[in-house]
C-alpha cells in the first residue's frame, strides 16, 4: 500500500479532531449553547478519514446530517465548523446551515443534507459534471444504511452504472436508523451486495479499520478515474451514541454500548502505528493532546463569536 | 416576425441557449432521440448529442437531484418533467435542495436549474394528468416560477429562466402549445416579475394566468359587447410576482377577478386577492371574486371534467357580477 508514514499520522491527527469536536458539540448542546439537533460521529471517524485521506483535494464529497467527521477529513477549519453549530456569523455556511448542513466548497467539501438519500442524486449529478468535463475529479457520497433503503439511492445506483459516472458511494452501516437495526429494515446481510443488481463492484469491508477503508477507497478511486464506473462500499461501523442529540433513550437492547466501546477505531489505530514503529507512545499522547486543545480553541471561538445580523435574514436567497 | 407556435417558441428558446451556452445540459425522459413527449426538445438531440441531450431513466426524483448536482457544479440544467403532475415525484429536489442549498450553505453555490412541466389540464387525462400546482411552488421561498401563456412570452421567459442562476419552475400548458403568436426574429429575453397587460380597459380587473389568459380574453370581448371594458392581466411569473402592474389596474376598475385552472382552495388567486386586499383596500368596490376548478380530483369523463374546470363564461359571469 503507498500510504506514507505522513499521512497515515495525519488521519490520526485527524481521528483525534474528529472525536473532541463531536464531544465538545455535544457538551455545547447539553449547556444550551444551540437549538436544533446533533447527530455524533463518534466512534465511526475511521471511514471518512480514510475514505478522503486516498482522494485528491479535487475530489468533491457529500456528507449526511452525521457529517462533521467527513467534514474535517477535508480539512475543513474546526473553528469555523464549531461556530456553524452555534450559529455565528463566523461559521462555515454564516449560521444558516447548522450542525446538519455543513459546507466548504473551497475545500470541495459540498456539503452535508439533512434530507436522508437526497444528496445521493445530487452527488450523481456532480459526478456528470465531472465526467462531461473530461475531468480526472472522483465524487464521493457518503450516507448511511437507513438511507440504502431510500428509492432515489437505487436510482442513482443504476444512472451511475448506466453512464459509468466517477462516482463512489459510501453506505457507512452503523446497523441503526434511529432506533431500527438492519435486521429489521435491511433483506440482505450485506448492503454492497445491492451493487450487482446494478451491474458495478459493491465490497464490504471494515469500516472502523483505517487501512482497509483507505484500500478500498484507493481501488474505487482508481476504478473511476479510469472511466469504469463507480463503487458501492459497505463501511460495516457502528454508533456509539444515540441517533442524535434529541433521540431518547440509545438501543432496543442492552450491552451494545460496551461491546462497541471496546472496538474503538482510534486506540486500535494507535496500537498499529506504534508496533509499526510510526509513532511512539509519547508522540501518540501528544496529538491527541494538540487536537483536544484545537478543539477548545474552536469551542472558545464558536462561543465568542457574533450572532448574524437581522439583514442576514434575507441574504443568499437568489444569487 | 414569424408567427409560431407555443412549442416552436419554446423550443428556438432552448435551441439559442444551447448554443450560446456549451455547459448547458438537458436532462428528462424521452427528450433526446425521441425530441420530448410533446415535442419541445425536438431536434436539440441531432444538434448537440446525447451528451448535452441526456435521456433519462423513469425516476424524476432522480433526473432532477442530478440536474442539482449539474447545477451546483458550474453547469445550468434544465429538467423536464412529462407531466406537472409528476413533480410530486420530484418535490424534495425541488423544495428542499434546489430552493435552500444557496441559503443554508451561506452563498456558497448557485443553482442555475430550470424545472420545465407542463399543466396538461382539460384534456380528458383524469385525475393523476391534470392538476394545476404552481401554488405548491409559489409558497417555496428560494423558487421562482414562471408561467407564460403565448408564444412569445414563452420563447423570452424560457431564456431569461435558462439565464438566471437560480431555481426556475417553469410551468408550460398542453392546451397551449398548439397556440400561435408573433415572435421577433431578432433576440429578446423577458425579465421576471414583469406582468403583461394582454388587453386594456377600465371598468374592470381580470388577472388570468396559463390557460385561462386566452379565456379572459374571450370573456374580454363577450362584455365588450355590452359596454364593459376588460383588463387582462397575466402575471407571467409567479414568483417574483408584479403585484403592482395589478393593483394599479385595481385602482383604475375598483373590480377585480383571478382566473386559474387550480382549484380555488390555496390556489394563487388566494394570494393574489389577499395581497391587493392589503395594498388597495380602499380602492376595491367589493369583493375579489375568484374563477377556478372545482376542489374536486379530476375525472376523465368528459361531461365531469367540464363541470369541474373554469371557462370563459364562468369570467363573463364574475365580472357580471359586479354590476349587480
Amino acid at each position: 500500500m503507498t500510504i506514507t508514514h505522513e499521512q497515515q499520522i495525519e488521519m490520526f491527527r485527524q481521528m483525534w479532531l474528529v472525536r473532541y469536536f463531536e464531544e465538545a458539540a455535544i457538551r455545547l448542546y447539553g449547556e444550551g449553547y444551540y437549538r436544533g439537533s446533533t447527530h455524533p460521529y463518534i466512534a465511526q471517524e475511521a471511514t471518512a478519514i480514510a475514505v478522503c485521506a486516498a482522494l485528491e483535494p479535487t475530489d468533491p464529497v457529500l456528507a449526511t446530517y452525521r457529517g462533521h467527521g467527513a467534514c474535517i477529513a477535508k480539512g475543513a477549519d474546526p473553528k469555523r465548523m464549531m461556530a456553524e453549530l452555534l450559529g455565528k456569523e463566523t461559521g462555515l455556511c454564516k449560521g444558516k446551515g447548522g450542525s446538519m448542513h455543513l459546507s466548504d466548497t473551497n475545500l470541495n467539501f459540498i456539503g452535508s443534507n439533512a434530507i436522508v438519500a437526497a444528496h445521493i442524486p445530487m452527488a450523481g449529478g456532480i459526478a456528470l459534471s465531472h465526467q462531461l468535463d473530461g475531468s480526472q475529479a472522483v465524487t464521493v457520497c457518503f450516507f448511511g444504511d437507513g438511507a440504502s433503503c431510500e428509492g432515489i439511492f437505487y436510482e442513482t445506483c443504476n444512472m451511475a452504472a448506466l453512464w459509468k459516472l466517477p462516482l463512489i458511494l459510501i453506505c457507512e452501516n452503523n446497523e441503526f436508523a434511529i432506533s431500527t437495526h438492519v435486521s429489521e429494515s435491511i433483506s440482505v446481510p450485506d448492503i454492497a451486495i445491492r451493487a450487482q443488481g446494478f451491474g458495478f463492484p459493491g465490497v464490504t469491508v471494515d469500516g472502523r479499520d483505517v487501512y482497509a477503508v483507505y484500500e478500498a477507497t484507493r481501488e474505487a478511486v482508481d476504478r473511476a478515474r479510469r472511466g469504469d464506473g463507480p463503487t458501492l462500499i459497505e463501511a460495516k461501523t457502528v454508533r456509539w451514541t444515540r441517533h442524535s442529540a434529541v433521540s431518547a433513550g440509545g438501543y432496543g437492547s442492552g450491552g451494545e454500548g460496551e461491546r462497541w466501546q471496546q472496538t474503538d477505531p482510534i486506540p486500535r489505530y494507535q496500537q498499529v502505528l506504534i508496533e509499526q514503529g510510526i509513532l511512539t507512545q509519547e508522540q501518540a499522547s501528544q496529538i491527541e493532546e494538540e487536537s483536544r486543545q484545537i478543539i477548545e480553541e474552536a469551542v472558545g471561538f464558536a462561543i465568542n463569536s457574533p450572532v448574524p445580523a437581522p439583514e442576514e435574514l434575507y441574504e443568499d436567497i437568489f444569487a | 416576425m414569424a408567427e409560431i407556435s407555443c412549442v416552436q417558441a419554446l423550443n428556438d428558446g432552448i435551441r439559442e441557449e444551447m448554443r450560446r451556452d456549451p455547459n448547458l445540459v438537458i436532462l428528462g425522459e424521452d427528450i433526446g432521440k425521441y425530441g420530448g413527449v410533446f415535442g419541445v426538445t425536438k431536434g436539440l438531440y441531432e444538434e448537440f448529442g446525447g451528451e448535452r441531450v441526456r435521456d433519462c431513466p423513469l425516476n424524476e426524483a432522480s433526473i432532477i437531484g442530478f440536474g442539482v448536482g449539474l447545477a451546483i457544479s458550474g453547469k445550468p440544467a434544465i429538467t423536464e418533467l412529462e407531466f406537472m403532475d409528476f413533480a410530486t415525484y420530484a418535490m424534495d429536489p425541488i423544495v428542499n435542495q434546489a430552493a435552500k442549498l444557496r441559503y443554508f450553505w451561506g452563498g456558497q453555490v448557485k443553482v442555475p436549474l430550470v424545472v420545465r412541466m407542463p399543466i396538461t389540464a382539460g384534456l380528458g387525462f383524469g385525475s393523476q394528468h391534470s392538476q394545476s400546482l404552481e401554488a405548491w411552488f409559489m409558497h417555496v421561498p428560494g423558487l421562482k416560477v414562471a408561467i407564460p401563456s403565448t408564444a412569445y412570452d414563452a420563447k423570452g421567459l424560457i431564456k431569461t429562466a435558462i439565464r438566471d442562476p437560480n431555481p426556475v419552475v417553469f410551468i408550460e400548458n398542453l392546451g397551449l402549445y398548439a397556440s400561435k403568436s408573433d415572435v421577433p426574429e431578432e433576440e429578446y429575453l423577458i425579465p421576471f416579475g414583469q406582468a403583461d397587460i394582454k388587453r386594456a380597459g377600465d371598468d374592470v380587473t381580470i388577472v388570468a394566468i396559463s390557460a385561462m389568459v386566452p379565456k379572459a380574453l374571450k370573456a374580454a370581448e363577450e362584455l365588450a359587447k355590452d359596454g364593459i371594458e376588460a383588463e387582462v392581466i397575466d402575471p407571467r411569473t409567479l414568483a417574483p410576482l408584479d403585484i403592482d402592474t395589478i393593483i394599479e389596474s385595481v385602482v383604475k376598475t375598483g373590480q377585480l377577478v383571478i382566473a386559474h385552472v387550480a382549484p380555488k382552495t390555496g390556489g394563487v388567486g388566494a394570494e393574489i386577492a389577499q395581497q391587493v386586499t392589503e395594498q388597495a383596500f380602499d380602492y376595491l368596490d367589493g369583493p375579489v371574486v375568484r374563477v377556478a376548478a372545482a376542489d374536486v380530483p379530476i375525472a376523465a369523463s368528459q361531461a365531469l371534467e367540464t363541470a369541474a374546470y373554469p371557462d370563459w363564461p364562468d369570467i363573463v359571469e364574475a365580472c357580471l357580477s359586479f354590476q349587480e
